[in-house]
């Protein structure tokens, strides 16, 4: 089952307005991280305005990625806002 | 050293810490950051800080390293809590030792700029009136950030 899917996260303030903080995504038809977010953005209203912000950070096994980086079966992708820690 | 904990953060056994390298350092230099109770509200009493576990440390160890191939450095100390945090507790600690003060400064003052920018964790204010929000990243953390870079010209 994981080598089929990609688990997505979700945090902070994106966690709490998606009420979501994380899932499995099948990994059917993604190539790049702009797949998942293409794909997130079709369930609604909320999810497309979000996720449409250029502010939102994505990160593919726990690096920092970009729309084009490339997503495999199995890996761990996640979106986030800016950092505010320190 | 990295360390993400939730408990509170004693600075002074991780000081003592880095002054073990003596006599091979002849500097160290530390940073703490204290939860305030003005931030972009007032009358703030308490900090939540959420992280994403393991690209936090990874991307802490990342801003290390660049310090290490920019500057002489010999030891680092980086301590950061999350959970609930209240005004006037610390929040952070970055400790730099080296053999000269002017690596340790600047290393130390990298660090904290580039962990402000680079690693993920999120606060939320939360008043005593019971408001909470989520902070906002700051530009001038950004510009903090960024001066490192252009004066490398990178």
């Amino acid at each position: 089952m994981a080598e089929s899917s990609i688990a997505i996260r979700f945090f902070a303030s994106l966690r709490e307005r998606l009420g979501i903080s994380e899932e499995q995504l099948p990994a059917d038809g993604i190539t790049c991280v702009r797949d998942i977010r293409e794909q997130l953005q079709k369930r609604g209203d909320e999810w497309a305005e979000l996720l449409d912000d250029d502010c939102v950070l994505m990160a593919v096994n726990q690096a920092m990625a970009r729309e084009e980086t490339p997503v495999n079966p199995g890996d761990e992708v996640a979106f986030f806002p800016p950092v505010t820690g320190g | 050293m990295i360390r993400i904990q939730s408990e509170a953060l004693a600075i002074e056994p991780v000081l003592a810490a880095l002054e073990d390298d003596a006599p091979a350092i002849g500097a160290v230099c530390s940073f703490t950051g204290l939860a305030r109770d003005l931030g972009d509200q007032s009358g703030v009493q308490s900090l939540f800080l959420e992280h994403y576990p393991g690209m936090t440390e990874t991307a802490i160890q990342a801003v290390v390293d660049e310090a290490d191939r920019r500057w002489t450095i010999h030891r680092t100390e980086i301590v950061h809590r999350v959970g609930e945090i209240r005004a006037g507790e610390r929040i952070v600690f970055v400790g730099v030792s080296s053999r000269h003060r002017q690596d340790a400064f600047e290393a130390c003052q990298f660090i904290m700029d580039y962990l402000k920018t680079r690693a993920p964790f999120w606060k939320k204010e939360i008043t005593a009136a019971g408001n909470s929000d989520w902070v906002e990243q700051k530009a001038s953390d950004r510009e903090a950030a960024r001066r490192w870079a252009d004066s490398d010209g990178l």
